[in-house]
């Protein structure tokens, strides 16, 4: 059994973008999809800055520090991308206008809580961004994520132990040893990597999956 | 004639005051204005209020305001950026109160501030830390928190273009929470790169309407440099 590298599970939620749909891509990983996305089909990014149809990073030589994504990385604007304020952009992802968005987190429940901003360590310096206004303001919420930590810990749990982004948001988990649909019922197993059992899946994150895998 | 141009920076924000709450434009870098803030640190005015997406990074801008002690309460989304370490600094050692807010309930309570609403429903941070003891009620079915306007003294933001009316257009990303700000405080206080005579900014894609800008100066490149200086 091997884990799907961080590039492999990029390529692999950008599978199920469907063209013409309104994409947010959190900071950190799942920016990397964008680098899967069909370049013969036109996927719509937004920037939580005020950027419709978002393009790659730009060369060198043409940076522009006024056009930079959320994480404030420089980079390019497609032929047919618009800026607009922040209320507008807050306007389409709490609106329910942006279809897909897709998050890291430190810990998902299995009935689609997020916990994604704050350790909740009293030493931290707590910062939430846009996170919470995506969680339950898109209209699909995917999370991508290894699914242990370091140590070995389940990040997909019963019920989250960090401070919660929001609730019942997460549709489906993109993980580094299987993808699992959430929702009221709990987890579904939809697809696992080779070699991965379900009963190993249950082991490794002590919570209840049923299949919904498609027959081989 | 209505000229809303002042010809220095320090004459644009001659009336601040101690305890102002204030609005800062920009995401990062990107629309904060600089040489305004600049403007405020030779001012003098202190135990501000900062309304702002971030709390300052690197040496300049909010965090030069921090590394001054200038700020006794920042109101923002995500303080912790690569080189916040003023922020950091001065939240540690207690000098600055910190009010997260999740960035669209920012923005909209900014406009709701702006379009003189008594306060907003949003779902945005229900069953969270950041809703903790505030009011929530069930419209349809969902759940939401009562969140209040914020208002401000001043708004500085960080502008393309402007012409002595008022009138504004931005650059690119740089637009971020400028056109929300400059309509919810009470005296709006714009830095521009380009004037243009009234008639130059084409009606269609002005941004800004001049109602909501009592000032503009102009910061060119060069005249940053020098300031800087």
């Amino acid at each position: 059994m091997e884990r799907m590298s961080r590039e492999a599970m990029a390529a692999r939620v950008a599978r199920d973008i469907p063209e013409g749909a309104y994409v947010n891509l959190g900071i950190g990983l799942p920016t990397r999809i964008a680098n899967y996305l069909p370049q013969d089909k036109d996927v719509f990014l937004q920037s939580e800055n005020g950027i419709l149809g978002m393009g790659p990073a730009p060369d060198d030589d043409d940076i522009d520090w006024d056009l930079i994504n959320a994480g404030k990385q420089p980079v390019t604007l497609l032929s047919g991308g618009s800026f607009f304020h922040h209320g507008d952009s807050f306007t389409m992802m709490r609106g329910g206008h942006i279809d897909i968005c897709v998050l890291g987190a430190f810990q998902v429940s299995v009935c689609g809580d997020l916990a994604n901003w704050h350790t909740g360590a009293p030493d931290a310096i707590p910062a939430v961004g846009g996170a919470m206004d995506l969680a339950i303001g898109a209209k699909q919420v995917f999370v991508m994520m290894d699914l242990l930590t370091k140590t070995g810990e389940s990040k997909l749990v019963p019920a989250c132990t960090y401070p919660l982004t929001g609730l019942a948001c997460v549709s489906r988990v993109y993980s580094d040893l299987a993808i699992f649909d959430l929702g009221p019922d709990g987890a579904r197993v939809i697809e696992m990597v080779d070699g991965m059992t379900l009963d190993t899946l249950r082991e490794l994150t002590g919570v209840p999956l049923e299949s919904a895998l498609l027959p081989a | 004639m209505i000229n809303k141009i002042k010809r220095s920076i320090a004459e644009a924000v001659a009336d601040l005051h101690d305890g102002a709450a204030i609005m800062i434009s920009g995401f990062g870098d990107a629309g904060s204005p600089h040489e305004l803030i600049q403007a405020v640190i030779d001012h003098g005015a202190t135990d501000l209020t900062i309304i702002s997406n971030n709390a300052g990074s690197g040496e300049t801008g909010i965090a030069a305001l921090l590394k001054a002690n200038r700020i006794r309460k920042v109101i923002c989304t995500y303080p912790r950026m690569a080189a916040s370490h003023h922020f950091e600094a001065r939240y540690r050692a207690g000098d600055v109160e910190l009010e997260l807010v999740p960035q669209g309930n920012l923005a909209a309570r900014i406009q709701a501030a702006g379009s003189g609403l008594g306060a907003v429903y949003t779902p945005t941070g229900y069953g969270t830390l950041l809703a903790e003891g505030k009011e929530t009620r069930e419209i349809d079915g969902r759940n939401y928190v009562l969140e209040y306007p914020i208002h401000a003294d001043f708004a500085l933001i960080k502008a393309q273009a402007g012409d002595r009316w008022g009138n504004l257009v931005y650059r690119k990303a740089a637009r971020n929470f400028g056109p929300i700000m400059a309509m919810a405080a009470r005296t709006t206080i714009v830095q521009v790169a380009e004037l243009r005579e009234l008639g130059e900014l084409d009606p269609e894609t002005i941004v800004t309407p001049g109602i909501f800008v009592n000032r503009l100066v102009q910061v060119t490149p060069r005249s940053a440099a020098a300031a800087a200086a």
